[in-house]
């Protein structure tokens, strides 16, 4: 589902964030991505999602090669592509059903279909009764929750998420982290970047670990 | 969700799936004919969706400029302002020519005869030209009768009394056929006159008209000239208005094109936007305009009266309402238009 092939990524201004990272990832796999604040976790995610252009390497998604892709293609991608954002990044101009409709919105789905799913989303995050108000008004992990129910509604083959506990207590996070092995159960590809490490440690998972923008080890997190 | 129960959806990967099941019966005839079916299907949906976006995107855009009233008239007041101007410019001139096209018919040429031509040759004269095909009507006034009349109009009458002769001559006044009024052929005919040996001098009585035509014209260039560079100025105004609303929705665009919103998709509520500027600015400088030549109607219809004519002022046709506002507009969406793709371009998720 992810392959990076001897991918560097250098800023401008000269910071090597990658350094020939190699990795593969299969389909419906689930892992974390660990490492310090600075280590590359971010531009990682970034490559994924064409926020950002490797300088050298092939980024594999889904077989295909995204490090080239013309900048028009790229919404089809991102639409493919479920993201978590640590700062949610919901709109407080619109309420939480909104949100979450936003992707179908925008990939044209009909209004009777988007209600449909919408619902499935926010039933599936405990939202359902909160559709009609506004994000705003929403606790720390009802927010978080609301960006993982719009991460999934267009039911992606990859869930991706950046911090997605970053800002919560431990109780929260576990059961977010438990939202995100559910979907991981139905056969969704799914990668958190997170430094939470205390939580991972009692999940039977598989760890990608950033050191400056290289690979320190790819084992599980028991070992 | 059950995978029949998605037949609606405009989605692009949904309808592979579909395919890909309907790919697996082995006759290939069937194959084929539920394959074209399908894709109809999911044309025709992506279609009503397509356009349903359209009018919701339409109909939202228009919310958020009726949201902020006070804000939404400024700017529409400076685009009718800048619209009312060359538009109000064409009326006049329609108007100062549907004036003058009532004198056209009126023209008229003053043929002076010579001293020397007796009252007998000049009634000869006149029979001789009135017979002409490009000549409608000819009257002969005589000396003493252009001075009967110059003494009853001009008011100098004791002056002339002490004058020992006659100091005017005889004069033919010729109204040319209605298709022989146009400026050439009455100059021709001119040229012709004068070559007549009686003839002292001719004189075009519409040479004045002649001089008020190029005026409209040069008129009409200028208020083309100025209504180009208010167009221009239209574009700045909705062009600085849009992107002011793109600054305002920078966080929502950045959302929108990391869940997958195409340029297109983000570029549209903006079009829409200067649409609607466009329009509003383009009826509310029809509506300036309309109400300013119903205030000058009264007026104007009093002042014709005094030159004894019925002329009413001309108003915008309804054909002239409808370009009015189609390039309103026009002027609104490509206001937005030149604006949007680079500021959209700019707002790229880091």
């Amino acid at each position: 589902m992810i392959q990076f092939e001897q991918v560097c990524k250098r800023y401008p201004g000269g910071h090597q964030a990658l350094n020939n990272l190699s990795f593969h990832m299969p389909h419906g796999d689930m892992r974390f991505l660990t490492g310090h604040s600075g280590a590359g976790k971010s531009t990682l995610l970034k490559l994924i999602m064409v926020m950002e252009r490797a300088n050298s390497g092939q980024v594999l998604i889904d077989g295909r090669n995204v490090s080239k892709l013309p900048a028009r293609h790229i919404p089809e991608l991102r639409r493919k592509v479920g993201v978590v954002f640590q700062n949610h990044q919901l709109l407080f101009d619109r309420s939480v059903f909104d949100n979450v409709a936003l992707p179908l919105v925008i990939a044209g789905y009909g209004h009777r279909d988007i209600g449909r799913r919408v619902r499935a989303a926010l039933d599936k995050v405990g939202l359902l009764d909160k559709e009609r108000q506004n994000p705003i008004t929403l606790s720390g992990g009802e927010q978080q929750r609301v960006g993982i129910a719009r991460a999934v509604v267009n039911k992606p083959k990859l869930l991706l998420a950046d911090e997605p506990t970053g800002n919560l207590d431990p109780q929260l996070s576990a059961e977010i982290m438990h939202l995100f092995e559910q979907f991981n159960q139905v056969g969704v590809t799914v990668l958190i970047a997170t430094h939470d490490l205390s939580l991972i440690a009692r999940m039977p998972y598989k760890l990608l670990s950033l050191r400056q923008g290289q690979l320190v080890s790819a084992g599980g997190s028991h070992e | 969700m059950s995978k029949s129960k998605q037949k609606g959806s405009g989605a692009s990967k949904l309808p592979k799936r579909r395919l890909g099941q309907l790919q697996t019966p082995a006759k290939p005839s069937r194959r084929e004919l539920s394959g074209a079916k399908t894709h109809r299907t999911r044309f025709s949906d992506q279609w009503q969706s397509y356009r349903s976006h359209h009018r919701q995107v339409a109909g939202e855009s228009l919310r958020r400029l009726l949201k902020r009233p006070l804000a939404t008239l400024m700017t529409t007041l400076v685009i009718a302002i800048a619209m009312v101007l060359p538009a109000g410019l064409y009326v006049g001139l329609n108007n100062v020519e549907a004036v003058s096209q009532g004198w056209d018919g009126a023209a008229r040429l003053s043929v002076f005869l010579k001293f020397s031509v007796s009252d007998q040759d000049a009634q000869k004269l006149r029979q001789q030209l009135a017979n002409r095909k490009d000549i409608a009507s000819a009257e002969y006034i005589s000396p003493s009768e252009a001075l009967e009349e110059f003494r009853r109009r001009s008011g100098f009458g004791d002056v002339l009394d002490q004058l020992d002769s006659n100091p005017l001559p005889g004069v033919l006044v010729l109204s040319p056929t209605a298709e022989n009024s146009s400026p050439e052929k009455i100059e021709a005919l001119r040229d012709q006159l004068n070559a007549l040996p009686q003839a002292d001098l001719v004189k075009l009585d519409m040479e004045w008209l002649q001089r008020l035509n190029r005026i409209t014209d040069i008129s009409r260039r200028l208020t083309l000239a100025l209504a180009a560079m208010l167009a221009a100025g239209v574009l700045l105004i909705v062009g600085n208005t849009i992107k002011l609303a793109i600054e305002n929705r920078r966080d929502e665009i950045l959302v929108v094109k990391l869940v997958g919103g195409t340029n297109a998709f983000v570029r549209r509520p903006f079009l829409y936007m200067g649409f609607w500027y466009g329009l509003f600015g383009g009826l509310l400088a029809w509506l300036l305009l309309a109400s300013s030549l119903l205030w000058l109607s009264g007026p104007v219809k009093e002042l014709a009266g005094l030159y004894n004519s019925s002329f009413s002022l001309l108003g915008l046709g309804v054909l002239d309402s409808l370009i009015m506002w189609a390039s309103a507009a026009g002027l609104g969406l490509l206001g937005a238009l030149l604006v949007v793709g680079r500021e959209l371009r700019a707002i790229e998720p880091k």
